[in-house]
């Protein structure tokens, strides 16, 4: 998105023109008005009701009591090893596929075409379908159960193609100057790219890899039927684990009076997708890349 | 060629074709599951029987299916012209200050989980509908809260798509004496009506996708909806519901509602993606 900004003045306003002008300028600054109270309501009301729940101990305690009291400790940690196990296999992944699509210039192979869409409709799949997908292919034809495991290999079939898209993006970012240059150096391929042009695109990987967390963290659909519901603090990757988000949904929905402590690990999850947002617009900005949109899908 | 640049290349795209194969594995998957369903009850089954009783062999999907055309239908009446808005106004209207704030507060919107859309529809938006009567968790506030999700796509691409507009249509406009709001509409928004047109389906698909936020807040029972006030159960929010202990035929028809709705969504993506293939005028 370039912030582009056109000026339209009126020459001679009519009392016919202005009435029109008038109205649709009311409209629109109302609609934008709307859309920011309505957002600036949500977050005030999860900061207002989530921080007077919140303390220190609240991070670290084990969830006693269905969750009405103790803390998140555990669900942190669960959360924190299903998002490991999603980088683990969405990065590699994504970067072998992000150099296979970028390899040519022209990036128009019939090869690229097709995976491109393939990867298109990957990211419009619901996330219900991942679930269903997860279930049926690493909890019971690979033998994994509910586990942390099951549930981060499924969040990595998640995140792939906007990881994929966002390193496409920082790979292309690269100026073919170092391209050319390292060639004229007398350079490979494989060394220009790991040598030249993904140590110059780091910045801008890690913003994809950044962004591909929030995602991850914002993800609950997916996990209660892969990773499963069990608020104990995980063993091994075997085990099952809940994230932020099905404690979320946990809380408000299955537990009697669990409101406000949904409340506060919505506030937690929400601060950790602020910084994340933080963070991305820092890397990008610092890739040289600021400005350029990554909040939707397209 | 060297040794190593042949590998580089044999493994990253080995690796691509993985990536591109996951959702083939995805479908396959589903199909696989949905057979002894779509086989031994046939898919007439799905819209004729009496009623969604799973343990007794009635599998009719149509209160869910219509339950979700409504809540996502809606939600996109919702986000379109809101979203539209938006973006016209970040262009048009606002300082460029207000400008930038505006988009990073709709980025910030989009980065939102749903189960937070959920919470706040559940805690703060439900007892307000309740009012108007019923006990606030029904269709209504299911959609609106949708409205709100999706709202972002509209806007970022629309945003996208009016910026992409040559600038001299704009000035061409102006220079011709017209005004703001005849610019807008008889200019911007023709012009750029692909990539609108673009960001308004793909905000569809993410209504048919989104589970949480409707599964907390639209009531869940099964039942065709009469009114927008009455409770109902969407396909998504029905597997995520039910999955957990349906066994032999029920689970395969969850699949089959899960098969239902890839399809759908798949074939708006693909649609979108052929008809940004066939002119670069969208970008």
């Amino acid at each position: 998105m370039s912030g582009g900004r056109f000026h339209a003045s009126a020459t001679t306003p009519t009392r016919r023109h202005q009435i029109p002008e008038f109205f649709t300028a009311v409209a629109v600054w109302m609609a934008a008005g709307l859309v920011v109270a309505t957002l600036a309501w949500i977050l005030i009301d999860i900061a207002v009701r989530g921080i007077s729940q919140l303390s220190p101990s609240f991070l670290i305690e084990g969830v006693e009591d269905a969750g009405r009291a103790g803390g998140i400790g555990p669900v942190l940690f669960s959360t924190m090893l299903i998002l490991m196990v999603t980088l683990a296999l969405a990065i590699p992944l994504s970067l072998a596929t992000a150099i296979a699509l970028t390899e040519r210039v022209d990036q128009d192979s019939r090869f690229a075409r097709n995976v491109r869409r393939c990867l298109d409709v990957l990211a419009g799949v619901p996330s219900i379908v991942f679930g269903l997908f997860g279930n049926a292919f690493f909890a019971i034809m690979l033998g994994l159960g509910y586990s942390i495991l099951t549930g981060g290999l499924t969040l990595a079939c998640m995140v792939l193609p906007i990881l994929i898209r966002t390193s496409e993006q920082a790979i292309v970012a690269v100026p073919n100057e170092y391209r050319y240059a390292a060639a004229a150096l007398g350079l490979g391929r494989s060394a220009t790219l790991f040598r030249v042009v993904l140590p110059a695109a780091a910045p801008a990987l890690m913003a994809g890899v950044v962004l591909s967390i929030g995602r991850a963290l914002a993800e609950t659909a997916a996990l209660i039927f892969t990773a499963g519901y069990v608020a104990r603090r995980p063993e091994s990757l075997l085990d099952s684990g809940r994230s932020l988000s099905v404690h979320i949904y946990d809380m408000a929905m299955n537990v009697p009076g669990g409101g406000s402590r949904a409340y506060a690990t919505a506030c937690v999850l929400v601060a950790l997708l602020l910084a994340i947002n933080a963070t991305t617009t820092l890397l990008l900005h610092a890739a040289g890349l600021q400005g350029r949109s990554v909040g939707g899908k397209g | 060629m060297s040794r190593s640049d042949l590998s580089l290349r044999i493994i990253s795209r080995t690796l691509a074709i993985l990536s591109a194969a996951i959702v083939l594995l995805i479908l396959g998957f589903l199909v696989r599951e949905s057979a002894p369903a779509l086989q031994e009850l046939g898919l007439a089954r799905f819209f004729t029987d009496p009623g969604w009783h799973p343990l007794s062999g009635q599998f009719s999907l149509v209160p869910m299916i219509v339950a979700t055309l409504a809540t996502s239908l809606g939600s996109v009446a919702i986000a379109a012209p809101l979203g539209i808005a938006s973006a016209v106004f970040a262009h048009f209207y606002a300082p460029r200050t207000l400008a930038i704030w505006h988009r990073r507060l709709i980025e910030l919107l989009a980065g939102i989980p749903s189960v937070v859309f959920g919470l706040w529809g559940l805690v703060v938006l439900a007892p307000l509908v309740a009012r108007l009567g019923g006990s606030g968790q029904n269709l209504f506030t299911a959609t609106a809260v949708l409205g709100l999700m999706i709202l972002p796509t509209v806007a970022l691409l629309s945003d996208a798509a009016i910026a992409s507009l040559p600038r001299a249509w704009i000035q061409g406009a102006a220079a011709l004496g017209m005004q703001r709001w005849s610019i807008v509409g008889k200019v911007v928004i023709p012009g750029a009506r692909r990539g609108i047109g673009a960001g308004v389906l793909l905000a569809l698909t993410r209504a048919l996708g989104e589970t949480m936020a409707v599964l907390m807040l639209a009531g869940n029972v099964v039942q065709v909806p009469n009114s927008l006030l009455s409770p109902g159960r969407t396909l998504n929010a029905n597997i995520a519901l039910e999955l957990g202990y349906a066994s032999t035929f029920h689970r395969s028809v969850l699949f089959v509602s899960g098969l239902m709705l890839m399809l759908v969504v798949s074939v708006i993506v693909v649609g979108i993606s052929y008809r940004r293939g066939a002119s670069d005028e969208w970008r």
